[in-house]
């Protein structure tokens, strides 16, 4: 099959997947460094495969590449809806080595590998905005929603009209102000929950199913 | 950059700040994207901050960051600050329909190591220009 044919069948995909509602979409799941995205990735994968997406830590940066979850049944109630999970690394502006090292401790070697790796886990995750059907935006509730990582996915979301929910994850700490996320972004559904407690999960499930079908 | 231009920088720069450079919109748009990303670029990681007074769109902002990402130096460059609100979108559709579409609204960006945001919201972004020692 040449490649025009490919690409023809591609978009013949893609628009019978707009024209007829789309059964399989890839989700990506996408934020600033440490919102918890790994975390969520987890916990999603988790409650309806068993199994985990990648390993998730304190340190930012801790996912420096793309990873994903094919072939998640998510369910409320009745609804039901297969995805893929896109686990992205987090989209940032700027990545200082020495963060690493004053932050956690690294040696310099390894918080420059770590920078580095960062980098090119920044470039990946803008390069999959182009690639995905659907986005949940992971935000700290804890933290400032106004950030220029949060606006700028928000602007590229919108642009290409793509489904966003957006997380305002961390409500079990006690600075968490999920109120704060809905007044700033009032055009899109937030679901406040703990993806590190489990708290609060079955109403992203319901919001996922109604809003990525 | 003139004569004038590069030895007024260095003075500046000599005293221990950067300049702060205010970009007509005129200027961002007599350029192509890529020229743009490549303007700002170019002028941030020679220390400078500029202030647009039309910003990038979202996409823009994207590729603005991926090539950020592959210029981050540990050693010279470690990023952009970069600040703006979300598109203006127009009031109404009256004003819509004058403006052609959604536009980008003025920005912030600057070298990380010497522009740090202190609060922003809808109407009003708040930075700080650091030493390089991060006071």
């Amino acid at each position: 099959m040449g490649l025009k044919q490919v690409m023809m069948n591609l978009s013949l995909g893609r628009w019978l997947g707009k024209a007829f509602g789309k059964k399989h979409a890839k989700i990506g799941i996408y934020g600033p460094p440490n919102a918890g995205k790994t975390t969520l990735a987890n916990r999603i994968a988790r409650d309806f495969t068993g199994e985990t997406v990648g390993a998730a830590s304190a340190v930012a940066h801790e996912t420096r590449r793309v990873r994903k979850k094919a072939d998640i049944d998510v369910r409320s109630g009745t609804a039901k809806l297969h995805i893929d999970i896109i686990d992205t690394p987090g989209i940032a502006t700027q990545i200082d080595f020495h963060e690493f090292v004053e932050g956690h401790g690294m040696d310099e070697e390894e918080a420059r590998r770590r920078a580095k790796e960062a980098t090119e886990g920044v470039i990946e995750a803008i390069r999959w905005l182009e690639d995905v059907d659907g986005v949940v935006l992971v935000m700290d509730a804890a933290e400032d929603p106004f950030t220029q990582v949060n606006v700028t996915i928000l602007g590229n979301l919108e642009a290409r009209r793509l489904p966003i929910v957006i997380v305002a994850n961390k409500i079990d700490l006690p600075e968490a102000s999920p109120a704060t996320i809905k007044s700033a972004f009032p055009q899109h559904p937030v679901v406040p929950l703990s993806a590190g407690e489990g708290t609060n999960m079955d109403a992203l499930y319901e919001v996922m199913t109604k809003h990525f079908r | 950059m003139g004569k004038k231009d590069r030895s007024t920088q260095q003075l500046v720069q000599g005293m221990g700040f950067p300049s702060i450079h205010l970009v007509s919109l005129e200027k961002m748009e007599a350029m192509a994207t890529q020229e743009r990303i490549r303007f700002i670029l170019d002028e941030v990681e020679a220390g400078k901050i500029l202030i647009l007074e039309r910003g990038l769109t979202p996409q823009e902002e994207a590729k603005l960051i991926e090539q950020t990402m592959r210029e981050v130096d540990q050693d010279s460059f470690i990023g952009i600050e970069m600040q703006s609100y979300g598109m203006d979108n127009g009031s109404n559709f009256l004003q819509r329909v004058v403006m052609g579409g959604p536009r980008p609204r003025m920005a912030v960006i600057g070298p990380a190591d010497l522009l740090r945001l202190v609060s922003k919201d809808n109407e009003q972004i708040v930075t700080k220009i650091i030493s390089k020692d991060g006071k």
